[in-house]
């Protein structure tokens, strides 16, 4: 009986405690999910107004412009299909360049336009980020995934 | 002809390891000892087999052989010798063989080894690893055959990514792969024990210094890539909660809780089914962690899908794996037992305690790891799940497992009297609880996180203090040199590791607490003041590397007026692939670093600059290392050797196959 007991308080602490941490878990994961827009999607509003989100698609050609003074920067990231503007203050990473795939993780400015508070960087051996890649299926205009020799320059 | 001759290596290997994994199974089933006999030779078949074959390889690209696609696609005639033999295992086919090529060497150190042991249970053991090796040398052969040829042959190479043209990539992945692998070795003799039905202390004695060989590897790897992700990716992170990082955390998680579950399992006789599952666990999240690196499901799930021979492969035998490894042990389960029975406050409670925290850990990881995954295979959108998610997660979870390390060695095995274990603890807790408070308040500033991190780094290092105090103390040698004597070298490496715990919380407490990041706009001749430091940036001057072209920055680091250092950082373009790459520059210290790295060309005369001071980061990779040598010094303990040839001869006595 004594045995049985105290088995039986030990699968009642064990089931607490993994409750306790299930909760948590599931709590944190809730509220720490980012999801991911394309420029068509935010045109048509579908992209939430107060939550951080991320934006992937292309940046266009020639729209990348310098604010005097500091580190800010504008460009601007579209599917081939729509396209909006997005502002930055930082250090852009070193895969970012125009006619380029990016994903900017922030959230819907007053005036419509995209604040970025991160460009993302991934060590990622592919110029095309997974996202950007999708949205530019998304509407329509889908990048044939480079097979390894045509790259070879010479 | 190398090539060639690579690929005929291969198709033998994989011969040696059908072989390995074959017949010695079936004679250790009919007790046909001539048969169990051939598992030696057939591993070391398979050894010399495919290191001929990764030696072809590596000899195809110091050749700059680009009639080799995995050549051709992955190095460039301008490429550094060092480099290009790196380069055999900087593509996913290279990183394959060499994943096979340390599973054989895994396997041949277990076969040499093994002679001590009970003829059946090693040569199901070396018959699991050949399984396993087979499957993978059958993935290479038919999904990444790394010696395809490319006709015509290319002019020149694609060049190996700029990423990887480090030092740090090197040495990271095989020894990374070491770690993975090696717990294999785990699940062989935990699948060949559960065959053999007994699982007992012997079996977790043979286990150990294996299991804590490949987990010494592992921190090692893992610490070695975080370090290259901090100085290579230009940005000063180290950690990065990327899925590609998560699947070598999560086999560590596992592998850290087995390691602890196997000590209890062999004094003890307890968790021997915990311990079987862990070790089944640990192993199959390695292999999970292969497919997720490996099969490009990360980069892409769409690409996946479209070329889906790898990944279906990897996850196919991924499900064979663990499907027959849980079927064998549901099969013999009700054999195990349950060993001796404990009381709510004991040693191995709170070992038990610590197992599930690491393993509940572990399931957070891995639930944020797959579940984008998973929505996005079902075309239900595109998500991510981010840092704040595993912070949030992580501090709460293993904040009481950091804990339970001062307690847990002070704590008697079976029943640990609660006002005994306080008293033990009581100066230590005092002293823990005294730092923690003042040390932020000496810096400057206090909040709770910052005071808990403080807390459990001191906690744990007072606590070992206190426990190697009362051992020495305890101990009947008069001589300071006798006492130390007196305990074996496995008690040192625990407290070693045990240490190696608390300098890492320590760094990363301190990181994250006091660091300094600023990202400025810096034109020649201005300056920048970073903490007690003044940043000067001089100029930059153009340079040109064996495969690149670049500028190189120079910044004049003063403290009070006084030089520190002067930091070259410096923004490379590779010919071969475009590719831009930032190298920072680090002075590297004991209690902090300096940071320069250029961003991009703002103007002739000025930069984008990221100044960071980062104190203490250093003692998050000291700390991974003292925990591997740790475990170096628990390999060590003379008790194995020792024990092992008495161990063999009391079982073999009492030993009757199961019919």
């Amino acid at each position: 009986m004594k045995a049985r007991h105290r088995r039986f308080i030990w699968i009642v602490a064990g089931l607490g405690a993994l409750g306790i941490a299930a909760a948590l878990v599931l709590n944190a994961f809730q509220s720490n999910l980012v999801f991911f827009y394309t420029p068509t999607q935010i045109a048509n509003g579908e992209a939430p107004k107060s939550r951080n989100f991320r934006l992937g698609g292309l940046v266009e050609d020639k729209s990348v412009k310098r604010i005097p003074d500091g580190l800010g920067v504008t460009f601007i990231v579209t599917d081939k299909e729509k396209s909006i503007p997005v502002r930055y203050s930082g250090i852009l990473p070193d895969l970012f360049k125009e006619g380029r795939g990016v994903v900017a993780q922030g959230h819907l400015g007053e005036d419509g336009g995209f604040v970025a508070t991160e460009v993302l960087a991934k060590h990622d051996e592919n110029y095309m980020p997974p996202e950007a890649a999708e949205a530019l299926r998304k509407a329509g205009h889908p990048v044939g995934a480079p097979s390894q020799f045509q790259q070879v320059q010479k | 002809m190398i090539p060639e001759i690579g690929q005929i290596a291969l198709i033998l290997a994989l011969t040696s390891a059908l072989a390995l994994g074959i017949l010695p199974m079936v004679g250790a089933a009919r007790n046909d000892a001539m048969l169990m006999r051939q598992s030696r030779p057939a591993a070391f078949a398979q050894f010399l087999f495919v290191a001929l074959a990764f030696g072809c390889l590596g000899a195809s690209f110091v050749a700059n052989d680009f009639s080799v696609v995995n050549v051709a696609s992955n190095s460039n005639s301008e490429l550094p010798l060092h480099y290009r033999i790196a380069a055999t295992w900087g593509s996913h086919e290279g990183s394959i063989l060499l994943w096979t090529l340390v599973m054989s060497g895994w396997t041949g150190a277990v076969a040499l080894k093994s002679r001590t042991l009970p003829r059946a249970l090693a040569a199901r053991a070396l018959g699991v690893m050949g399984l396993i090796n087979a499957g993978l040398l059958l993935f290479v052969l038919f999904t990444s055959n790394p010696f395809l040829r490319l006709l015509p042959a290319a002019a020149d190479g694609r060049d190996l990514n700029p990423l990887l043209q480090d030092p740090g990539m090197v040495f990271h992945p095989p020894i990374l792969y070491t770690g993975y692998v090696g717990f294999s070795v785990a699940f062989a003799f935990a699948v060949a024990a559960l065959l053999e039905g007994r699982l007992d202390a012997a079996w977790a004695r043979w286990s150990r210094p294996w299991t804590t060989a490949a987990w010494c590897f592992l921190t090692c790897g893992i610490c070695l890539g975080s370090f290259w992700a901090y100085y290579v990716l230009g940005w000063g992170g180290w950690w990065f909660w990327d899925p590609v990082e998560n699947a070598s955390f999560m086999p560590w998680l596992t592998g850290t809780a087995l390691i602890h579950s196997l000590a209890v399992t062999e004094k003890r006789g307890t968790f021997k089914s915990w311990t079987v599952l862990l070790a089944i666990m640990t192993f199959s999240l390695s292999l999970l962690g292969t497919f997720l690196v490996r099969s490009g499901v990360i980069t892409s799930v769409h690409a996946f899908a479209t070329d889906p021979a790898r990944g279906v492969f990897i996850l196919a035998f991924l499900a064979l794996v663990i499907g027959s490894s849980l079927t064998i042990f549901m099969w013999r389960a009700p054999r195990i037992g349950l060993g001796a029975s404990f009381d709510a406050v004991s040693r191995e409670s709170m070992l038990l305690a610590n197992n599930v925290l690491l393993v509940v850990a572990m399931a957070a990881v891995l639930l944020g790891t797959l579940y984008p995954l998973v929505l996005d295979v079902m075309d239900a959108g595109k998500i991510s799940v981010g840092p704040p998610y595993f912070n949030a997660v992580f501090y709460p979870l293993l904040a009481p497992a950091l804990f339970l390390i001062g307690v847990a060695p002070l704590a008697r095995w079976q029943k640990s009297p609660i006002p005994e274990l306080a008293t033990r603890l009581t100066w230590a807790a005092a002293v823990a609880v005294v730092a923690s408070i003042a040390v932020p308040l000496a810096i400057g500033d206090w909040t709770l996180l910052k005071t808990t991190g403080f807390l459990l780094s001191f906690w744990i290092i007072a606590a070992v203090i206190t426990a190697v105090w009362m051992r020495l103390s305890a101990a009947p040698q008069k001589s300071i040199a006798g006492k130390l004597r007196a305990n074996p070298a496995s008690w040192y490496g625990m407290h070693l590791a045990h240490l190696g715990i608390a300098a890492f919380v320590f760094g990363v407490t301190m990181v994250k607490s006091y660091e300094i990041e600023k990202d400025v706009r810096l034109s020649f001749g201005q300056t920048i003041d970073a903490g007690p430091y003044r940043v000067e940036f001089k100029g930059v001057a153009d340079e040109v590397g064996p495969n690149y072209d670049g500028v190189a920055g120079a910044f004049a680091v003063t403290r009070d007026g006084k030089p520190v250092a002067t930091m070259q950082p410096e923004k490379r373009l590779y010919r071969a692939t475009q590719q831009t790459m930032t190298e920072a520059a680090i002075d590297h210290g004991l209690t902090r670093d300096i940071y320069v790295s250029l961003g991009n060309m703002i103007d002739d005369k000025t930069w984008e600059v990221r100044v960071h001071i980062k104190p203490f980061v250093n003692w998050i990779w000291l700390g991974c290392l003292i925990m591997a040598i740790g475990g170096g010094f628990a390999i060590a303990d003379r008790r194995y050797r020792l024990r092992k040839s008495r161990a063999t001869e009391t079982i073999a006595g009492g030993y009757a196959p199961i019919p």
